[in-house]
């Protein structure tokens, strides 16, 4: 394949991809997306947010998740970066700290796909110094 | 924070929690003078003069609640130690630009890093917001930006891993014609 370096070479990606994929109807119904935020503020992005990001961005992918991955500022764990929000359709919104590669993989497969609690979750109750 | 595409990750972020809608990335390279500068200008609810001072100061935030505030004097410190400054400008209800430079050939500048990462995730992140990037060199410069890629990608989504790896690709490759220190 030719290098991409224009937007019309990248166009022609997307004729490819598009022939191949049938778009989501309703895609943007929040009930029914498994909603994911990234804390990506400097405590976050200094310890790997964004490596985290992209790698909830390309598994949910790969395991046909229907998800909407966002960033979120400094949720006050900083202690505990990289922080994942997982807010999965009717339950509560869950934190987990310390959110590399590794625990995000836990994250999707137990948490997201079977419904197990993994370690490694934040407590609702747990407040900063400053609250 | 170890790239310049880190800092400019949390500059953006800060951003779009100030209200931004359109943010612009603007990278250039002078080998004459030696000079790699970055700068980071949106259109967000900006900060009086007082304000933007004490923002290079560490711990200092607007924020109310968490307060850290380390993301700013954090790029003053590395700009600094590569031989160049940080310098913030604003106006209250216009918006902000924050102006860092570097040695280009300093021994102490923060290598450029996942720039294609960081654009992506900020675009795919704040779909309502414009984001433009712009990056020359004495070899020549591109730009491209948010709205481009969606007016070119249509209704197939960003974060699809064929399109996310051709707009790595479709950035990465401009870097390297441009000659783009790494």
């Amino acid at each position: 394949m030719n290098k991409i370096t224009s937007l019309a070479d990248l166009k022609k990606i997307k004729d490819q991809v598009q022939s191949r994929i049938k778009l989501r109807e309703n895609s943007d119904s929040a009930e029914t997306l498994v909603q994911i935020k990234v804390g990506m503020a400097t405590c976050g992005i200094a310890s790997g947010a964004k490596e985290t990001m992209n790698f909830l961005i390309e598994e949910t992918e790969h395991q046909a998740i229907d998800a909407v991955i966002t960033q979120t500022g400094c949720m006050g764990f900083c202690y505990a970066e990289p922080t994942v929000e997982v807010t999965i359709p009717g339950k509560e919104p869950v934190i987990f700290g310390h959110v590399d590669k590794t625990k995000a993989r836990e994250i999707i497969d137990r948490y997201i796909i079977k419904g197990e609690l993994v370690d490694g979750i934040i407590p609702v109750a747990f407040r900063t110094i400053d609250e | 924070m170890r790239t310049i595409s880190d800092h400019i990750l949390d500059i953006l972020e800060n951003s779009v929690r100030a209200g931004a809608t359109l943010i612009e990335v603007i990278i250039t390279e002078n080998k004459f003078n030696d000079l790699y500068c970055v700068k980071i200008r949106d259109n967000g609810c900006g900060m009086t003069k007082e304000t933007a001072e004490k923002a290079l100061e560490p711990f200092f935030t607007t924020r109310t609640t968490r307060k850290v505030g380390l993301g700013l004097p954090l790029l003053r410190q590395n700009a600094e130690q590569a031989g160049g400054s940080l310098e913030i400008s604003s106006e209250p209800g216009k918006g902000t630009l924050v102006s860092a430079t570097f040695g280009l050939s300093h021994i102490d500048r923060p290598s450029l890093g996942d720039m294609a990462g960081t654009f992506l995730i900020s675009v795919i992140g704040h779909d309502d917001i414009e984001i433009r990037y712009e990056h020359q060199t004495d070899a020549g410069s591109f730009s491209f930006s948010s709205s481009e890629l969606k007016e070119a990608l249509g209704d197939v989504p960003l974060n699809r891993g064929e399109i996310r790896e051709a707009i790595r690709e479709l950035i990465m490759n401009n870097l390297d014609l441009i000659h783009a220190s790494k």
